[in-house]
């Protein structure tokens, strides 16, 4: 039982580092400031939640447990707040690349004043 | 204070203590005795607007949604990884405008946070008079690709309502056939 424990935690553990490697990667990759709030926002959250299930599956104490939990619930309810302050701030600042935009129904709404 | 109001304060303490518990790491009565007190204190000097709420849940829609939403999660995240590694070519996007159905304060929070933990779709801005949430997405080639993400965004608040919604919303969802 242990064993097949350890086996899933190795394989959560792997999987999450490489989605935050990804992360990493498109931060560096993609071309304007809105691509890139989208890898540093959400890969990693995958990411990180899977790295917390696997140090849970490999710890197995209550105590543990429930903090890894407690880090998940905040990653999950701050990710989405700083990225749309970012990307807000950022289309504002006029910081988008508006060519790279099929559809920008955004443009020329009142609200952006 | 109206009976709603101090039942939605109760359980905002009741909420903090259990953080603090938890990040104490241990359940004894200093730890329950210290973190109600420190949840009355940062309920008195930050108090919270009120939230509305007047709806029910239901537990289906519930399991419906969080169902869904995991796969969502796994699949988009995939793609941006994908997308990430594909030397050479330059991901285009664009931002759609999508105006919900049953805007309530909730519903469009709830809505705007489900939609920005799934990758690819980000939200640059939030028209809250009108319930129109302005969406970024990501790895769009065509008009058409847009299209079919606002209908994605409005089944999702479907869900959202179906597992979190009051019968008002309900009832809106009804008429407006998807």
């Amino acid at each position: 039982m242990s064993g097949v424990l350890d086996v899933l935690a190795w394989v959560c553990l792997v999987v999450g580092a490489l989605l935050s490697l990804s992360a990493g990667v498109a931060l560096m990759r993609f071309p304007d400031l809105l691509s890139r709030m989208h890898a540093a926002t959400k890969p990693q959250v995958l990411g990180l939640l899977l790295v917390l299930i696997g140090c849970a599956l490999r710890l197995r104490e209550a105590v543990d447990i429930t903090t890894l939990l407690l880090v998940a619930v905040f990653q999950m309810a701050t990710a989405p707040v700083a990225a749309h302050m970012i990307g807000r701030a950022g289309y504002r600042a006029g910081q988008a690349r508006t060519d790279l935009l099929v559809v920008d129904e955004l443009a020329g709404t009142d609200d952006k004043r | 204070m109206t009976g709603g109001r101090r039942r939605d304060r109760f359980i905002a303490a009741l909420g903090l203590t259990v953080i603090w518990v938890l990040l104490w790491g241990s359940f004894t009565p200093l730890t329950v005795a210290g973190g109600l007190v420190i949840a009355v204190v940062v309920l008195i000097v930050f108090p919270l607007p009120a939230v509305t709420y007047a709806g029910r849940i239901h537990p289906l829609g519930v399991l419906r949604f969080a169902g869904r939403f995991l796969t969502d999660m796994v699949v988009a995240s995939v793609q941006v990884a994908v997308l990430a590694f594909r030397f050479g070519h330059v991901p285009r996007s664009a931002i759609v405008a999508v105006a919900l159905r049953a805007p309530s304060d909730l519903g469009l929070t709830l809505t705007a946070e489900a939609l920005s933990l799934v990758p690819g779709s980000l939200i640059v801005d939030a028209d809250r008079r009108r319930g129109v949430l302005y969406v970024h997405v990501l790895g769009i080639s065509s008009a058409d690709e847009a299209d079919r993400f606002k209908q994605g965004v409005l089944d999702l608040e479907r869900r959202i309502i179906r597992a979190f919604g009051s019968p008002a919303e309900r009832r809106i969802l009804e008429e407006v056939p998807a």
